[in-house]
Parts: C-alpha cells; structure tokens; sequence
C-alpha cells in the first residue's frame, strides 16, 4: 500500500517551505516536503549575501537565515519532509496524484497524494543552451554552480575569471569570487543593460573595478583540457558579433549567468501545460495549473527576483490547495482571461474564476524593456481600475497589481482584464 | 562612480530605490557637499554618505573544523569601512569553527579592528 497524503509539495526550497506552512495553517496536517538535497532551504542555502526580507520580515537577512525562518516553522508544526529524495514521475492515478520517488534507503516508490504543488525552482541556462563554440575543457560553469562550490563546500573554480551574463547572480559572483582572491578580468552583457540590480553594479562591479562590458558577448572557449581564455566580441543591434571587435581574454574559468529556466520536466509529464514565455505551468487564480489538484509556485511558475514574492505566492498556493482538499472551492462559472498589451511579456496567472478568486486577487507580471515615465493601466471594459504613473518599469523588476474582487463583481459581463503601459496621454 | 578629475565634482548613481538617479556632488569651498539630480533625501543621504564615508556589509564563509566539504556562511554584524574589506577577508582566513553552531553565534569579536563582530548566518549541525 502506497504512502496516502493530501498534499505532497514537490521542492523545500523557499517555495515549497512557505506552502507546506500556509497548507498547514489551513487545517492540512497530512503533507509531506519531497526534497533532493542534504537539507530544506533550496537556493537560499548558496545565497550567503544579503537583502533577503526586507518585505516580509522588515529586516535584510542574508539567504541561509531568511531559510532558517521557514525551517523553523516546518520543525516546529512537524511537517513532515524527505532528504536526498528526488521526484522522478508524477502521474494521475484516478482521483489522486502518484509521485514516485527514489532515495538511498527505501529505493523506488510512490506517494499517493490528493494534491500536488509544484516547486522544484529553476535551472541556468547552460554552455550547450547557448551554443559557445570550442572544446569541453574544464573551468565553465554556471554561476550558480560556482556559487554552491564557493558557499557551501568550500572549494575556488577557478583564480582568473571572466563571467558572461550581468544578472544579480553574475554579479554577485563578480564580488565573491573576488573577495576570495580571484582575478575577475571583466562581466560580458550581451545586452545594452545589465539585468541586475543597481545595488550590485556598484557594490559587485565598481568596488572591485571590474568592468562591465555591455552589448558584449563570448564566441569561443580556448582550451582543451581546462579553459586558457575567450574571445570576447562586440555585438551590434541583432546581438550579432561584430567582425573585427573580437578581443582574446585569458582566464581559467569561465562562468555562465545566462538565464534561469523553470525546471519543469515533471510538470511536462503530469500533462501540465506550459506558457512558452515564462517556460513555467499556465496557472488561473488559485495557481492551479491545467490538471486539477496541481497546483505550482515559486521559480517553477516564473522567475523571481525577491524571495518575498516568492513566499507570498507559495502561501497563496499552499492556502488554495488546502481549500481545494477540503472542498471549499466553488464551482466555476465565468473565466476572465487576463490580456496584455503595450510591453508586458506576460502575466500570473493568465486567467481568474470571478467566483473562486481571492477579495484581493494578485496579479504580477514583467515589461519587456526598460519603460520610464509611463502610466500602467487596468481595465476591464470601459471601467478602470488602476491608474498607476511609473518612473521606472524595467524587466528584471517584477511587478505586480491588484484587483479587488467586490469591484470586479459590480461589472455585468466581465470579458477580459487588459493590462497596458503607456506613455501618459496616449 | 566617476571621478572628474580636476573639478570638484563626482557622479554616482543612487541605490537606494529602483529608480536610480543619477546625481553629481560638488564639493564646496568650505569642505560641504552639495547633492543635485536626487529625486529624494534617502538619495541625498546616500550620494553624501558614499563620498564622505563608504560603509559595506560583508558576507562570505569561514572553514569548519574537521570538515572539507562544508563552510560556514557569515557576515559581519553591522557595516564596516569600505576600505577595511580586504582587512576582514585577511582576518576570515584565519578563522576555523567548531561545529555544531547557530545562526547569531559571534565567530569574532572585533574583526580587523572596526570595533564589529563577524555573525553565523547559518545552522550547522
């Protein structure tokens, strides 16, 4: 007879910890955390710098700590969980979810569970992804695996670095490899803006004089056994090299901060479908995907950038599969599909159930491009919203509206919610 | 942050939000610091702060006493001087933990002579 739990919540990163807490607040104590590394804590473990909480706590915690907040609760209410447990298949098996799973000590097995959330976080984006001609020498790494290597284990990747890719983790990694005495040559940003950040421009790159070099990328590795250098090329408007720009950097390493995919692999095989812009599973208002009782949360869903969030969507996620255990969600009538026009690449979720959604429903979504001095509209119909000036939007700042269900209630024949930005007065 | 050479003025740009003013300090005859291109006094704050007194966190790890595959995350407690971060890294190296150790636990007292302690941030069993 298989393992019977209500809810298996797939990941103990912070996603997964803050769920299991809001499900369990709710009245679910038959939950089980399914997690494939030494300890809980998931990504936060590696992020020893700080700025973690500032939205949730009030106090800037570094990665470790702000895990530790969460740990403590799942010890404390003895939610149970599973170490150096990995999820392998998750399937429908009538009017439950079989996750099967392997570890050291039982081997293969399963866990019948009434609803699944998913939050198995994300993965970076890797040399093959991004197509780097040249050998497999050693010394390429995703940034992140040089960050686990540094932070947790102790261990340098490498003591001449260039690194590609100035999102926060590129960055960071910029600052801390440095700090333990390596010779960080420069940051190559494919685009003409960093995706980081302002805080760890200044506090990553020019206080340690390393440049940064914007509408550059990396077209070759040198090296066969272990990297001796890159070729390093200006690119032109299409991110296309620039013959004649390319410039041969030597270093023994090189770091990749490219890019973070939604690591959804077992969703894909569950039948979940997925938004190709966000590669994360298409949620309504209670962050239920396509299968029912599946419900998805965190870096799986779409890619965050302050934990805060993070933990906030998992306990919306944890409450509405808690809800749905225990009947409480209403039958649904009308859909309204969330549109967007105007430089918004995408939304979360893509749809609400007027009847089943929360009196302050969230929505959060991410622009295209840097936007200045632009009015961010809501509308449904001829009735708006929210009417928001913004002096700043830009894509690596995720943000988010709200709509209030007693208002959306008093429109007869809701169709579509549009999100717009624009510049004032258009 | 640039420095113009031979004037008296220097450019950064604020962290204190999003929205990352740049702004241009002058430094007066009478050795005061005039702030423009701030939209708020947090950025004022920051721009005179930056220039007359540079302070950063800092966060990394210290090694653990019988064990090779694991270290200590740590940070210093409060800001020190910019200038004294190589000092505290110099000072970190020296450093071996005895596990176990909980978050808060002082691994330093007075770490490179800035008066501030250096602080577990992490649970190790």
């Amino acid at each position: 007879m298989n393992q019977q739990v209500d809810i298996a919540i797939i990941g103990g990163g912070p996603a997964g910890l803050a769920a299991a807490v809001a499900a369990h607040s709710a009245g679910i104590d038959n939950l089980i955390i399914i997690e494939r590394d030494e300890e809980l804590g998931g990504i936060l473990n590696q992020c020893i710098h700080n700025g973690f909480g500032l939205h949730t706590f009030k106090e800037e915690l570094t990665g470790p700590e702000y895990a530790a907040r969460y740990v403590e609760q799942i010890e404390t209410l003895q939610i149970p969980y599973l170490l150096r447990t990995i999820a392998v298949d998750i399937s429908v098996h009538g009017d439950r979810k079989a996750v099967m799973v392997m570890n050291k000590e039982k081997g293969l097995f399963t866990i019948e569970a009434k609803a699944v959330i998913l939050a198995m976080g994300c993965r970076e984006r890797s040399r093959g992804a991004l197509n780097i001609p040249g050998y497999r020498p050693a010394g390429v790494y995703s940034a992140g695996t040089a960050q686990r290597y540094v932070n947790m284990e102790g261990r340098m990747p490498g003591r001449e670095v260039v690194i590609l890719g100035s999102g926060d983790i590129g960055l960071i990694m910029a600052r801390r490899m440095t700090l333990e005495g390596a010779n960080v040559k420069m940051v190559a940003e494919l685009l003409p803006y960093s995706g980081g950040l302002k805080r760890n421009i200044v506090q990553c790159l020019e206080d340690y004089n390393i440049p940064l070099k914007l509408n550059h990328t990396v077209i070759d590795i040198d090296g066969k056994e272990r990297v001796k250098g890159v070729t390093v090329a200006k690119v032109d408007e299409n991110r296309k090299p620039i013959s004649g720009s390319e410039e041969y950097v030597s270093c023994d390493t090189l770091l990749l901060s490219c890019g973070l995919i939604p690591e959804n692999e077992l969703s894909v095989g569950l039948g979940v479908k997925l938004n190709p812009i966000t590669a994360g599973p298409i949620v309504d208002e209670s962050l239920t995907t396509n299968v029912e009782g599946v419900f998805a949360c965190g870096n799986v869903l779409h890619v965050h950038d302050l934990v805060d969030y993070v933990s906030k969507e998992a306990e919306s996620a944890g409450t509405h599969a808690a809800a749905y255990i225990k009947g409480e969600k209403k039958a649904e009538d009308k859909t309204i599909e969330i549109a967007y026009t105007g430089g918004i690449r995408y939304t979360v979720p893509s749809a609400i159930h007027i009847e089943n959604m929360e009196q302050n429903q969230v929505i959060r979504f991410r622009v295209d491009n840097i936007y200045r001095d632009v009015e961010l509209t809501v509308r449904i119909g001829d009735t708006t919203f929210i009417k928001q000036k913004k002096k700043i939007m830009a894509p690596s700042e995720m943000e988010q509206v709200i709509i209030k269900k007693a208002k959306l209630l008093e429109i007869p024949n809701p169709e579509q919610i549009i999100i717009t930005i624009s510049k004032e007065g258009i | 942050m640039e420095d113009k050479k031979h004037t008296n003025q220097q450019e950064l740009i604020c962290i204190r939000c999003p929205i990352g003013c740049r702004m241009t300090v002058t430094h007066n005859q009478d050795g005061s610091l005039q702030v423009a291109g701030n939209s708020c006094k947090r950025g004022e704050e920051y721009a005179k702060k930056e220039l007359t007194d540079p302070t950063r966190i800092v966060t990394s790890t210290v090694r653990i006493k019988g064990r090779s595959n694991q270290v200590l995350p740590v940070k210093t407690k409060e800001d020190i001087p910019k200038g004294k971060i190589r000092a505290c890294m110099e000072d970190l190296k020296q450093i071996e933990v005895v596990a176990p150790i909980s978050i808060g636990d002082v691994i330093l007292a007075d770490v490179a002579g800035t008066g501030v302690e250096i602080v577990a941030t992490k649970h190790i069993k």
